[in-house]
């Protein structure tokens, strides 16, 4: 498809030929800033992948640290994962969305807020109290890392996205408009070389007839002044004589 | 296509968890259960005899809840869906895996890794 460059269809008229001018220079300047902005979200996008790439390592230490925690607590006070599952309520830790503008893309962040008072202050005031609290801190903390992973995710999967549709029309700018709008000046300039050289063709042809005529008329005046020379009227502006057209 | 996504994110703030017991109950210990007027709650607790359709049924409500912001995985489990995780290409929510006390992290069979593995090869 990139072979078949047609051009425009166009009247070719020396301001269309400037229009495409124009044009030509816009889509040159298009190009090229969506080139940089490419190439800046591409840079940016590695530079999230390596931190996600880290953070997904930390967590996974992270996590396993929680559950021995976890362990530790289920050792002190018998398994409290009905009693836990029972209490759910309303979400104290919940997230906000916030967005960040990034060469013209919104990428949103997530915040971890917390809401609303504690639910399980009064687990564990049997026994074990303090190994609850104790894991309860810890899994918040991971909570918190999770948080930012997720942060780092979502705006890894947007960016994809904008990176392949940038290209795309990075691609489509380079590969058919451009190519499309020189041919059309292509075309239009030599449309117009043509008309010159026809209007300078058509030029020469007339004058040439003209100097034809000029001489026939002359030839004509020289026979006539041989054959009656003592005749000599002044001319007549009623004669009917016409005025040949005036060429520049 | 971007817009819709941002759109829809305002009202998501809650954090969902589909894993094994010891996960689930640390991370509500942690705060992040949440139970709505219909009753339905955001977190599903798997074992060894859950069949894969009550996962997949689980995971697909879920992605349609609209509050749902991040959806915590053990990886484990996800093993068990890859197919349904893979087909989720939306920004939100956020499909996060997580090991499990006795699955460490494995990062090769993260889909979100293995997505990023195919954009850039080995790098």
């Amino acid at each position: 498809m990139s072979g078949n460059n047609q051009r425009l269809a166009i009247f070719p008229t020396r301001m269309a030929q400037t229009t495409m001018k124009l044009r030509l220079k816009g889509a040159q300047t298009g190009h090229s800033l969506l080139k940089r902005k490419s190439e800046a979200l591409t840079k940016r996008f590695r530079l999230i992948l390596g931190k996600i790439d880290e953070a997904k390592r930390k967590m996974g230490k992270i996590m396993q640290g929680a559950a021995f925690s976890l362990a530790e607590v289920t050792y002190a006070t018998g398994d409290i994962s009905f009693a836990v599952q029972a209490a759910v309520r309303q979400a104290q830790l919940k997230v906000r969305t916030k967005q960040e503008n990034v060469s013209g893309t919104m990428l949103p962040a997530f915040e971890l807020y917390s809401e609303g008072n504690n639910a399980f202050e009064l687990t564990g005031l049997g026994r074990g109290g303090q190994q609850i609290a104790k894991c309860k801190d810890v899994y918040a903390k991971a909570v918190a890392q999770l948080v930012e992973l997720a942060s780092l995710q979502t705006a890894f999967v947007i960016l994809d996205e904008v990176i392949k549709v940038t290209n795309r029309r990075v691609n489509a700018i380079e590969y058919v408009i451009i190519p499309r709008i020189e041919n059309t000046i292509k075309y239009i300039t030599s449309e117009l070389d043509e008309q010159d050289r026809e209007e300078f063709f058509r030029l020469k042809k007339v004058q040439g007839k003209k100097k034809r005529d000029r001489d026939v008329d002359e030839q004509a005046r020289l026979a006539r002044l041989a054959h009656a020379p003592e005749v000599d009227e002044p001319a007549s502006i009623l004669a009917g004589d016409e005025d040949g057209d005036i060429l520049f | 296509m971007a817009a819709a996504a941002t759109a829809q994110f305002k009202d998501r703030n809650l954090i969902g968890i589909i894993g094994d017991e010891d996960s689930v109950t640390g991370l509500l210990l942690a705060g992040i259960g949440h139970i709505d007027a219909k009753q339905a709650k955001n977190f599903f607790v798997v074992d060894a005899k859950t069949p894969k359709e009550q996962l997949e049924e689980a995971f697909s409500e879920m992605l349609r809840r609209r509050e749902m912001a991040i959806i915590l995985i053990n990886q484990h489990v996800a093993e068990t869906i890859r197919e349904r995780i893979e087909e989720h290409e939306d920004a939100f929510p956020t499909i996060l895996e997580i090991p499990s006390k006795d699955h460490p992290y494995d990062p090769s069979k993260d889909s979100v890794l293995k997505r990023v593995q195919k954009l850039f090869g080995s790098d």
